[in-house]
C-alpha cells in the first residue's frame, strides 16, 4: 500500500501541475527559470513540428533528451500532456529503451563497447580499469559530475576493438594502460575551460 | 551537392551519367589522359574513428598551400572494407592504396606523390607474413577472394552525391521496372533466389508476393536497419557508403507491392548512417527520384526515417513495427505476418538493408546472372564483417558458399600472433560457435544451420585458444537476458536462470547435474519463446555444449578454465626462484593478500584473500608472479619455467 502511494506521488505532484509559471517568476530565481523556460520553448517547437503525425513519440523523446540532457518525470509528463497520450505510455517507452535516461548525465559520457569483438579483445579489462580509475560502477556518474560511465552495444567499429567513446569521440585499439591518459585529456581540457572563464 | 534539374526520363538520367562518367572512370583508374587526380579518403565509422577527418582536413590544407586545388580533388567515400588498416587513402587514377595514413603523413603524401609523382612506399600495405608491399588494392591478399558487387560503390563514389550514384548506373533499375507490371517485378525477384539477409533467409520475392496480394491500402515498405548483432557492421557500411542503393531497392519494392510510403528504421547508435540517409533522401526528392510522379510516371513513393533508441529486440520485425509506431518495441505472435498486417495494421514488407541493396543489382544485371552467383539454395553474394582475433578485420563480400577457411585464412590473413584457431562465431547472439573441424563447410543458409549455427546478419567473430567457450556462452546469454523485452516468460525468466547456471560454472560452483539442467532449459526456451530473440537465444549455449563439452567439464569437474579466462578459477602464485622480495607486489595488492618480509624471499599470495585483480602481476619487476588455470604446488612452481613463460604473456595454462 505504501509503495503505491510513493509511486503515485511524483505524478500528482509534478506531472499535472502547470509547468511554466511564466508570470509568477520570482526575481531572484529568474535566471534559472529562464533557462528552463527556454528549454521548454525549444521542446514546444519540436512538439509543434510533429503535431498530428502518428507514432513520433520516440523521435520527440530523442529531441527532448537532447534539450534537457535527460528525461526527468516532469518532462515526460509534459510530453504526454502535449501529445495527448497517457503519462504511463510515455514512461513505458522511456524505460524500455536504453538510450533514454532519467537521471542527469555527467559532463562527459564514457561508453565502453561491449560487442563480441571488443569483448574478446579485452573490453572487460577496459571497463574494470575505468571503474577502478573513476571509482564508479557502470551506469553511474562521478560525484564531481564529470564522467558518466556506461557500457554500450556494438558500435560497429569492430576493426578497432576494443573501442570506447567519450561523448562523440571514438577511441579504439585500447588497452587498460591508455585509459589514464585519455581521461586526463578531458580533465585538463575542462580545467582549461574553467580557467578561461575566470579570466 | 546541388541537383539542378528534375530527372523526368531515362534520357535525363543518361545525361547525368554522361556528365559524371569521366570522374568515375578516373577513379576506376581508366582515364585516358591524366587531367585530374582524385584522392579518395574513407569516411566510414571505423576510419572516421581513426581520424580520417583530420587527414582530410590536412589534405585540403596542403593542397591549398601548394596551389593544387584545381588539379587534385579530395573525395569523401564510404568504407573500403579494410578497417584494420584505416584510415585508408587511395590516389586515382594512379591506383595507389595507402593504409594507416595519419595527419603527419599527409605533407609527405602531397609533396612526394602528388607533386613529385613518387609513391610513398612506407604508407603502402605490407603483407604481414611475406613483408611484401603492394601498391594496388587488387594486389592485396585481403581482396583476392572477394567479389565486390554489392559493395562496388563503397569506397568509390561520394555517398553524398546522387549524381555519382547515377553515373554508376544507379536508379536505372528503377527506371526500367517502372515500364513493367508489378507482377513481373516480383516474379524476377522470386526467380533470382534472393533470400533475406537479416538472418532468417526467407525468400524476398515470396514476402513481396504476399503483400502485393493484400487488398487493403495503403501499404508500406520498411527497411530494417536496426543492426543490433554485436560484431556486425555490414548494414552500417552499406548505408554509409552507398545509401542510394538502399533507397532504390525500397522504391522497386514499393512499386512491386503498391506502396506509396516507406520508412528506414535505423539505430540511433549509427549517427553517420543517419546523416547520409537524410542527405540521400533529400537529394532523391529534389531529383524527382522520390516523392510524387517518379520519373514522370504515375508512381509516387516517399521515404522517411524512424530512429531506434537502443533495444536489440527491435530487429525482430513485429517488435520493429511497434517501435516504428512510437511504442515499446515488444514483439507479438505471428500470424498475421507483417506482409498481411503490419504498420498501422496495413500490409507492410520489412526487408533488411543488404537485401534491399541487392534488389537493384538483380534488375541491372538480370535475375539469370544473379541466380548464377553463389550456390543453388543461397544465391548471390554475402557481406560479412570479420572481427575478433584475426589479422585483417574488416568488411568483406564473397559469393555464397565460400568456405570458412577461405574467409578466415585467405581473406582474414589467419589468426593474430601465432595463436591457434579455436572457433568462429556466426550469427551473433542467435548463432553458434563453429569449431575447426567444420572450417571447410561452405557458408550458406542451410550449411550453417546444419552445424547448429546460422547465417545471421553476417558477423563473423574469430576466437583463439585464449577464449573460453563457456565464458562466450555466458556473454551471449547475458546479452540475451539483458535485451529480453520481458513479454514472454520462457525468455524473460528462462534466460535469467540459464545465465545463473553459466555463472555458477564460470565460478567453479556448478555440479555435473547443472549441465543436464542447462540443456533441458535451453531447449525449453527455444521451443516456448514468443519471438526470434528467445527462440534463438540458447543457440550459443547449445552449440558450445555440442562442440566444446570438454571445456564445460573442466570448469565443473576440475574447477579449471583451460583458456585462463574465468577469473574465479585462476591462481596467482609467486615463483620462488625469481622473487627478490622487493615488496612491490604486497604494496600493489589492494586486499592485503600478499605477505612476506623484505629481502627474505619468497613472498606468498593467500589464495583465500586474493581477488585475482592482477595488480601484483602487472607491477612485479622480475616477472616472478604467474597466473595459471591450475593451482600448482608451491615447490613445483619453479619447475614450471617453460609453462610460466607462456602463461605470463598470454594468461593461459598449458599442460606442457
Amino acid at each position: 500500500m505504501k509503495a503505491t502511494t510513493e509511486q503515485e506521488y511524483p505524478h500528482s505532484e509534478q506531472g499535472i501541475v502547470p509547468l511554466l509559471p511564466k508570470t509568477e517568476t520570482k526575481p531572484e530565481k529568474r535566471e534559472m527559470v529562464d533557462t528552463k523556460d527556454h528549454k521548454y520553448r525549444e521542446l514546444d517547437k519540436i512538439l509543434d513540428h510533429y503535431r498530428g503525425e502518428k507514432g513520433e513519440l520516440i523521435r520527440v523523446l530523442h529531441s527532448a533528451q537532447k534539450i534537457f540532457g535527460y528525461l526527468p518525470p516532469e518532462v515526460q509528463a509534459y510530453v504526454a500532456l502535449k501529445m495527448d497520450i497517457p503519462v504511463s505510455e510515455v514512461n513505458g517507452v522511456v524505460t524500455f529503451y536504453t538510450l533514454f535516461v532519467t537521471e542527469p548525465k555527467g559532463k562527459h559520457t564514457i561508453s565502453v563497447c561491449m560487442g563480441t569483438a571488443c569483448y574478446v579483445k579485452g573490453a572487460r579489462e577496459v571497463m574494470d580499469k575505468l571503474k577502478d580509475e573513476l571509482k564508479l560502477d557502470a551506469r553511474e556518474t562521478s560525484a564531481d559530475g564529470m564522467f558518466t560511465l556506461r557500457s554500450t552495444r556494438c558500435l560497429g567499429a569492430c576493426g578497432m576493438a576494443p573501442v570506447m567513446t567519450v561523448d562523440e569521440e571514438v577511441h579504439g585499439k585500447l588497452n587498460a594502460g591508455d585509459l589514464t591518459g585519455i581521461l586526463k585529456i578531458y580533465q585538463e581540457q575542462d580545467a582549461g575551460e574553467e580557467h578561461d572563464q575566470v579570466h | 551537392m546541388q541537383v539542378k534539374n528534375m530527372i523526368k526520363s531515362i534520357k535525363d538520367m543518361e545525361a547525368v551519367k554522361e556528365k559524371y562518367r569521366p570522374s568515375i572512370q578516373l577513379r576506376l583508374g581508366k582515364a585516358n589522359k591524366q587531367l585530374q587526380t582524385h584522392v579518395l579518403v574513407c569516411s566510414g565509422t571505423a576510419c572516421a574513428s581513426s581520424a580520417s577527418q583530420a587527414v582530410r582536413e590536412e589534405l585540403l590544407h596542403q593542397l591549398q598551400k601548394h596551389n593544387l586545388e584545381e588539379r587534385v580533388k579530395v573525395i569523401k567515400t564510404g568504407c573500403f572494407g579494410f578497417c584494420q588498416q584505416g584510415p585508408i587513402v587511395v590516389v586515382q587514377p594512379d591506383n595507389v592504396f595507402y593504409c594507416q595514413v595519419e595527419r603527419k603523413d599527409v605533407k609527405m603524401l602531397v609533396e612526394n606523390h602528388l607533386i613529385e609523382g613518387q609513391v610513398v612506399e612506407e604508407l603502402l600495405f605490407q603483407e604481414p607474413d611475406t613483408g611484401e608491399r603492394h601498391q594496388k588494392m587488387e594486389e592485396i591478399r585481403f581482396f583476392h577472394n572477394q567479389q565486390r558487387v554489392l559493395l562496388q560503390n563503397c569506397g568509390l563514389i561520394n555517398p553524398e552525391d546522387i549524381n555519382e550514384y547515377i553515373a554508376r548506373d544507379g536508379y536505372f533499375a528503377l527506371a526500367g521496372i517502372l515500364k513493367q507490371q508489378p507482377e513481373e517485378v516480383i516474379d524476377q525477384v522470386l526467380k533470382s533466389g534472393l533470400r533475406g539477409r537479416g538472418g532468417g533467409g526467407f525468400p524476398t520475392g515470396r514476402k513481396w508476393d504476399i503483400a502485393s496480394r493484400q487488398e487493403v491500402t495503403p501499404k508500406y515498405v520498411i527497411c530494417n536497419a536496426d543492426e543490433g548483432d554485436p560484431g556486425a557492421f555490414m548494414d552500417r557500411s552499406i548505408l554509409e557508403g552507398d545509401p542510394h542503393a538502399v533507397l532504390e531497392g525500397m522504391s522497386i519494392a514499393a512499386y512491386a507491392i503498391g506502396a506509396s510510403q516507406g520508412y528506414v528504421y535505423v539505430r540511433a547508435e549509427y549517427p553517420i548512417a543517419v546523416d547520409r540517409l537524410e542527405v540521400a533522401i533529400r537529394q532523391a526528392r529534389k531529383a524527382g527520384l522520390l516523392d510524387h510522379h517518379i520519373l514522370g510516371t504515375d508512381f509516387s513513393f516517399d521515404i522517411g526515417i524512424k530512429l531506434g533508441a537502443g533495444a536489440f529486440v527491435c530487429g525482430e520485425e513485429t517488435a520493429l513495427l511497434h517501435s516504428a509506431m512510437g511504442a515499446r518495441g515488444e514483439p507479438r505472435p505471428r500470424p498475421p505476418y507483417p506482409a498481411q498486417e503490419g504498420l498501422w495494421s496495413k500490409p507492410t514488407i520489412i526487408n533488411n538493408v543488404e537485401t534491399l541493396a541487392n534488389v537493384p543489382l538483380i534488375f541491372r544485371k538480370g535475375w539469370e546472372w544473379y541466380k548464377g552467383q553463389g550456390v543453388a539454395t543461397s544465391t548471390g553474394t554475402k557481406v560479412f564483417s570479420l572481427a575478433g582475433k584475426i589479422n585483417n578485420t574488416g568488411l568483406i563480400e564473397v559469393p555464397m558458399g565460400t568456405s570458412l577457411r577461405t574467409i578466415i585464412y585467405d581473406i582474414g590473413g589467419g589468426i593474430q600472433g601465432e595463436r591457434r584457431f579455436k572457433a568462429v562465431q556466426t550469427g551473433g547472439p542467435s548463432g553458434g560457435c563453429i569449431p575447426e573441424e567444420y572450417l571447410d563447410k561452405p557458408v550458406d543458409y542451410d550449411s550453417l544451420k546444419e552445424i547448429g549455427s546460422m547465417m545471421g546478419s553476417g558477423g563473423l567473430i574469430v576466437m583463439d585458444d585464449r577464449d573460453c567457450m563457456v565464458d562466450i556462452a555466458r556473454f551471449y546469454i547475458e546479452f540475451a537476458q539483458d535485451e529480453s523485452c520481458g513479454r514472454c516468460t520462457p525468455c524473460r525468466v528462462g534466460t535469467k536462470r540459464l545465465l545463473e547456471i553459466l555463472q555458477r560454472i564460470t565460478k567453479g560452483q556448478a555440479e555435473l547435474e547443472d549441465l543436464e539442467l542447462m540443456e533441458e532449459l535451453a531447449y525449453d526456451i527455444r521451443d516456448a519463446s514468443l519471438c526470434g530473440l528467445g527462440q534463438t537465444a540458447p543457440n550459443p549455449v547449445l552449440s558450445t555444449l555440442r562442440y566444446f563439452r570438454e571445456e564445460y567439464l573442466a570448469h565443473i569437474r576440475d574447477k579449471h578454465c583451460p583458456a585462463g579466462v574465468c577469473k574465479e578459477l585462476l591462481h596467482y602464485q609467486v615463483v620462488e626462484e625469481k622473487c627478490i622480495a622487493c615488496g612491490i607486489c604486497a604494496k600493489a595488492c589492494g586486499v592485503d593478500a600478499i605477505t612476506g618480509e623484505k629481502k627474505k624471499p619468497p613472498y606468498k599470495i593467500d589464495p583465500e584473500k586474493c581477488v585475482r585483480c592482477g595488480a601484483c602481476l602487472a607491477k612485479c619487476p622480475k616477472e616472478a608472479i604467474i597466473k595459471s588455470g591450475l593451482r600448482v604446488p608451491a615447490a613445483a612452481a619453479a619447475v614450471q619455467e617453460g609453462v610460466t613463460k607462456h602463461a605470463r604473456s598470454a594468461g593461459i595454462y598449458t599442460n606442457a
